[in-house]
């Protein structure tokens, strides 16, 4: 931690500062100290990590993980997510209240930092829950909350079922100024549903989930957030309709900031004709015009943020048919290849852009300090092999969970190392040995 | 039973046949779908209107795995296999490991290693048979799962409809009703389609989607348009048990749209076929007077439901015999 370190070799790429050059970059005392030091500024002893050929970046920032600690230890526990983060390039991600008991009071906060530190992985923020016991009525006791420590507050996995609700709270956080993240859908219109809502659903006879429960929560979400002056967070997107309308609002200077996944990018419902469980993830993976839609959202800015959707369930879960399978997947450790693969490779986005939407603009959403290799920041850094084809393969996954709809597939973009304040905490090299 | 009746003569209908499962219709080609139907009537009229016995399949062990409730299909597979000489092994859910909380992949792992050369498997989710014929090495066939496919139904609907016009291809063939919760329809329209048939679908919105014209079928929502032009009239149950919210505001007012009554055959062809699945929900979908009438072959309906799942056991096993000798010459 107190060592210093010097990153040498590399392409330096850093959205806060519009960086994206060879550089080299100091590091001392977990922070970031000198990019481009001279010669003269070195300190006697240091360690030198070879980048050369890879960029070196903010390390990433997820919006909202599962980590299934406490009650679904079987599905992830906090060590286990936090390493599947690290080897994914993440250095801190937000977790969302998918366990039981739920994450609604200074209690339960503690529990999920106390055990963060102890994993010593990725950094791990707590995302409270908005409705007491998550049951979609009162406020939780947000205040209170934010004490402890969470940095926003959501009733995800859930949807904010409640208009009523929502309003309250939007404006009851202005005074924290913390975000509330909805995660929108209908319930009621998406009930039974396992997979998009389209010609393929239709063929196969599986129940779909429209776009409309998605569309119309979306837009119930954006109205509040302009009458209420609150900060709303809605993700993960998936639906053109929700892309329309977010940038409809945005262009009119409402502030609201939105999310999408990877696989959305990547992957159209064409793949259900499988009809393996590993497809059933949620958002759906939609028909092709939503994933074309949701990539230009992203380089237009409409859409905010990618977040990994990581939503592990074990093994035995994910072995029955599509209706009793639950939806989920494991993609902490996928997500930066998935989304380089459908961007970057592509030609939509370059690295910056990219960066961008998986560090720097997340920790501005989140308002935590991290996305940024400016002189002060915390060394949170990943190093990135941009051009590292590779072919997704579940059994080396850190995660609990290996059910993946990208098994088998070549990717691009891989993770060489990650620090979190200073101190390498992945490095391929020796963990592939 | 009788005794054993004379083996049909099958060379050259056979020859191109090389599937091991039978999951669905929409992905056979039309030669396929033909040689099912003609192998359907050799076996047929070589056991008297499915009557006598063949020793084609004897030794040989079909298990049937029902995780959904059925008599009809289910007692339809027992005897086409016994018809050529197979035993036959029955599973249920009630009662069954799944109900101790066996997935039901491994619940047709353990039956398959009981030693059985078809698995014969209904199940309310689709895609079910297709995931068990990734698991399992012996043949799968899809006795219906959910709504997507029941492809022996289809069969027999077009094996039905071959009998009393000669061909599919020209006829205009309507599906009506329940045509989101029906996998009898989601089998039949790629069936019909493939042969040649004019296919339409109608009912209401809610249970017909638009979508449907995209992939060429015909839409429609009032019965009485349609039935002057239509040679086949293939009526679907309603499916109360698959529906989430009620599709229509009342029973009473369905029937009145689109059940086949005596006044509705009025405007009809004068040799129109009246079908149905079955079970079928008498005064719903159509009247008894309909149900019994001259123009319904319902009954027969079920007979050649035998007489196809026959022609499926049979061919899907010629291609297992052959995919095992391939396999252990080590080709």
């Amino acid at each position: 931690m107190n060592k210093t370190v010097l990153i040498t070799g590399g392409t330096l790429v850093d959205p806060s500062q519009n960086l994206s050059r060879p550089g080299r970059l100091l590091i001392s005392e977990g922070r970031v100290i000198a990019i481009d030091p001279k010669e003269a500024d070195l300190p006697s002893e240091y360690t030198t990590i070879d980048a050369t050929g890879c960029l070196v970046a903010p390390g990433l920032v997820d919006l909202g993980v599962e980590l299934r600690e406490p009650g679904f230890e079987e599905d992830e526990t906090i060590l286990s997510g936090s390493e599947a983060a690290l080897a994914g390039g993440y250095t801190s991600i937000l977790a969302t209240a998918s366990t039981y008991p739920v994450i609604d009071s200074h209690g339960s906060v503690e529990f999920v930092r106390q055990k963060a530190v102890q994993a010593n992985g990725a950094k791990i923020h707590v995302i409270g829950c908005l409705s007491k016991g998550q049951k979609g009525e009162q406020m939780a006791q947000l205040g209170l909350l934010s004490e402890a420590g969470a940095v926003a507050f959501s009733d995800a996995p859930r949807a904010i079922h409640s208009d009523a609700l929502l309003k309250r709270a939007l404006e009851y956080c202005r005074m924290l100024n913390r975000p509330i993240f909805d995660r929108p859908e209908i319930p009621e219109m998406a009930s039974g549903g396992v997979m998009h809502e389209g010609q393929i659903s239709l063929v196969l006879g599986l129940r779909g989930l429209p776009t409309e429960a998605e569309d119309l929560a979306v837009a119930r979400d954006v109205r509040l957030a302009e009458a209420t002056d609150g900060r709303l967070h809605v993700g993960p997107v998936s639906t053109m309709g929700a892309v329309d309308m977010l940038r409809r609002v945005k262009s009119r200077g409402v502030v609201v900031t939105a999310s999408v996944c990877p696989h959305n990018l990547m992957q159209s419902d064409r793949v259900m004709r499988s009809f393996e469980s590993r497809y059933k993830v949620h958002p759906p993976l939609r028909s092709p015009n939503h994933v074309a839609t949701l990539c230009q959202a992203v380089k237009d800015k409409t859409i905010d943020a990618i977040q990994s959707g990581h939503m592990p369930r074990s093994r035995e879960k994910m072995m029955n048919d599509l209706d009793e399978t639950p939806f989920g997947m494991s993609s902490l450790e996928t997500s930066l290849a998935t989304a380089a693969t459908a961007l970057v490779r592509s030609g939509i986005l370059d690295w910056i852009e990219l960066i961008d939407r998986m560090s720097t603009r997340p920790a501005e959403i989140a308002g935590i300090e991290a996305g940024s290799l400016k002189v002060g920041m915390p060394a949170d850094v990943v190093i990135i092999d941009p051009n590292a084809g590779w072919k997704v393969d579940p059994s080396e996954f850190r995660s609990t969970c290996i059910s993946t709809p990208f098994e088998g597939m070549e990717l691009i973009g891989r993770v060489c190392k990650t620090l979190v304040n200073g101190e390498v905490r992945f490095d391929s090299s020796v963990d592939a040995a | 039973m009788a005794s054993d009746s004379k083996l049909p003569d099958l060379t050259g209908l056979t020859d191109s046949w090389n599937r091991r499962h039978l999951l669905d219709l929409e992905s056979l080609s039309a030669d396929e779908i033909r040689t099912l139907l003609d192998v359907a009537q050799e076996l047929k009229n070589a056991t008297e209107g499915c009557r006598r016995k063949l020793s084609l399949l004897s030794g040989k062990t079909c298990a049937n795995l029902f995780f959904e409730n059925s008599t009809r299909t289910r007692n339809s597979f027992s005897l086409a296999a016994k018809r050529l000489g197979a035993d036959t092994v029955e599973f249920g859910s009630s009662g069954s490991s799944t109900a101790k909380g066996e997935t039901f992949a491994d619940t047709a792992k353990t039956i398959e290693a009981m030693g059985v050369d078809w698995v014969v498997t209904r199940h309310s989710t689709p895609g079910t048979p297709n995931l068990l014929a990734r698991e399992l090495t012996c043949c799968v066939i899809n006795a219906g799962d959910g709504p997507h496919e029941h492809p022996t139904q289809g069969l027999l609907d077009l094996l039905t409809i071959r009998q009393h016009r000669g061909s599919i291809e020209g006829l205009t063939v309507a599906l009506v009703g329940d045509i989101a919760h029906s996998r009898t329809a989601r089998s039949n329209i790629w069936g019909l389609k493939k042969l040649g048939a004019h296919v339409i679908i109608c009912g209401p919105p809610t249970l017909v989607s638009p979508r449907w014209q995209e992939l060429g079928f015909e839409v429609a929502h009032h019965l009485d348009e349609i039935l002057p032009r239509c040679d086949v009239l293939n009526l679907l149950r309603i499916q109360f048990e698959r529906q989430n919210a009620r599709p229509f505001p009342s029973v009473h007012e369905y029937a009145a749209l689109y059940a086949m009554n005596a006044k509705r055959m009025r405007l009809a062809s004068k040799d129109i076929l009246i079908m149905a699945p079955g079970p079928i929900n008498r005064g719903v979908e159509i009247t008894p007077e309909v149900a019994d009438g001259p123009h319904s072959v319902i009954l027969e309906q079920v007979t050649n439901g035998i007489a196809v799942r026959m022609s499926a056991l049979y061919l899907l096993s010629l291609a297992d015999d052959r995919y095992r000798s391939q396999m252990s010459v080590g080709v």
